[in-house]
């Protein structure tokens, strides 16, 4: 099943899709509704954001002689959040901002030093994340810092949440992300070098995951500068195509 | 006692009334700190000195209350324990001004930022500062109206009664407003949201055993015990 979460007629409804189209949804009380009248909001009550730096390979394999030994781990804060078909903005004066296709992973069950072998038992389902970054402010004290990861609207979550059980094998899922119609990234979960059992396993040994905390499991090569005006589009297997607009300072009031 | 996902209770007598569950702290915000790292600022892997404020971020699973007990993980002989001045955001602060910033804080609070020691400011992994119950808060919210300055406040800790850190937020390199202005400029804190302002160094070290107070003029005392994950 894949549901979403949007905003409609001054209420928050959980949506399906509508049999038969893609431009329609169902809400939860029945009614039927264009998707082009919804806010489309992240797709579950999002507790804490946890990402992944650096964690594929499928491009360069000898890093895999380099083979980190613990995952590159951040946090970022709900402020960031932000829904299907939402305006990212690019600062003006920053020369390369870009996105990050990542396999969101949302815990279900509260997850307490949980094993590898029963760490998915505790995933309540999937959706796609875009990860912007911009470059510009990155600096070498508590990588990557927040401006650089942690920026108003700068997490796009959605358009579904895919429930686990609809989604055969999580560690094989093709990720592509297409700027303006052209693709700009291709990878598969599969290589991730931290797989999402390990990350659980390891996360759940230090914290308590509770459920609506997010895993973003990282990206693949293949991020370049989007500038106003570009349509960005991440794609995964199974789990949609998520929406998002590059825009200007202006369309933010700066 | 732990405060579980998503509740989170300690007095708070003004609006918003309740914390977030949101905490962001600063680091090398205190003139000590930074000037422990001394000429280390300036060479790899940092390269220079921070130019925007270092931030953290407590996650909900840290949040702890007064008089909770703080485990110490096997290998780990003792804990750092940043005591902070903590802003409660009052209203949703989005690009506020220096002037005018401390118009969106509802009040303060004592911020414990416990952490495995570590001495690396560039890439530090998480399990350092992310653990379950790092992150003591209280005693309650100190409407923003009951401090008269808070660029001005003295903080202390005691460890099992003594005297073994001073420090005083007129130290900060970015005083309360101003970091909430810089902060603000590119994340926007929500109602309830805590910014913790940043410690001193050297921060107290505690092992197991041992009671750690923190003290800060005029919003009372946090105190909390420490003991051995398996004890």
């Amino acid at each position: 099943m894949m549901r979403a979460r949007v905003a409609f007629a001054g209420a928050i409804h959980e949506a399906t899709p509508a049999a038969g189209t893609p431009e329609r949804l169902q809400l939860a009380d029945g009614r039927i509704v264009a998707a082009a009248d919804v806010v489309w909001l992240p797709p579950v009550d999002v507790g804490t954001v946890i990402a992944l730096g650096l964690n594929y390979a499928d491009h360069a394999k000898e890093l895999a002689m380099k083979r980190q030994e613990e995952p590159l781990v951040f946090l970022k804060g709900p402020g960031t959040l932000l829904g299907h078909r939402g305006l990212t903005r690019r600062p003006a004066g920053v020369k390369f901002m870009h996105y990050e296709c990542e396999l969101a992973v949302i815990i279900g069950r509260t997850a307490k030093r949980v094993p590898r072998a029963a760490a998915l038992e505790h995933v309540a389902g999937y959706c796609i994340a875009n990860d912007y970054a911009i470059r510009d402010y990155l600096e070498n004290w508590y990588r990557p810092n927040l401006r650089v990861k942690n920026r108003d609207g700068a997490t796009v979550l959605g358009p579904w949440l895919v429930d686990a059980a609809d989604v055969a094998d999580p560690g094989n899922l093709g990720l592509r992300t297409f700027v303006n119609d052209q693709l700009t990234q291709a990878g598969n979960t599969r290589d991730l070098i931290f797989d999402i059992p390990y990350l659980i396993e390891y996360l759940s040994g230090f914290m308590t995951l509770s459920p609506g905390d997010v895993i973003l499991t990282g990206t693949p090569e293949g991020v370049v500068n989007v500038m106003p005006g570009d349509v960005v589009v991440c794609e995964i297997d199974g789990l949609g195509r998520l929406f998002n607009t590059i825009a200007a300072d202006d369309a933010f009031g700066r | 006692m732990l405060a579980d996902a998503g509740w989170f209770s300690i007095a708070c007598d003004v609006a918003p009334f309740r914390l977030s569950g949101t905490v962001y702290g600063a680091l090398l915000n205190h003139r000590s700190a930074l000037a422990a790292l001394g000429d280390a600022a300036s060479l790899p892997p940092y390269n220079a000195a921070p130019v925007a404020p270092v931030l953290y971020l407590k996650p909900r699973n840290t949040l702890a209350l007064p008089d909770s007990v703080v485990r110490i993980p096997p290998g780990s002989p003792e804990l750092e324990v940043g005591a902070c001045l903590g802003l409660v955001i009052g209203r949703t602060a989005c690009r506020v001004s220096a002037p005018r910033a401390l118009e969106y804080v509802a009040g303060y609070l004592i911020v414990a930022d416990v952490s495995i020691p570590h001495s690396s400011y560039h890439r530090p992994s998480i399990r350092f500062k992310a653990r379950d119950g790092y992150c003591p808060l209280g005693p309650a919210v100190t409407a923003r109206a009951a401090v008269a300055d808070p660029d001005a406040l003295s903080i202390r800790a005691y460890l099992d009664g003594a005297l073994v850190h001073t420090a005083n937020t007129a130290d900060l390199i970015r005083p309360a407003a101003r970091l909430l202005a810089d902060v603000s400029e590119f994340m926007t804190l929500a109602p309830g949201d805590v910014l913790a302002l940043g410690a001193a160094a050297p921060a107290p070290r505690v092992r197991s055993g041992q009671t750690l107070r923190i003290e800060i003029e005029g919003l009372g005392s946090l105190s909390n015990r420490f003991l051995d994950a398996d004890a």
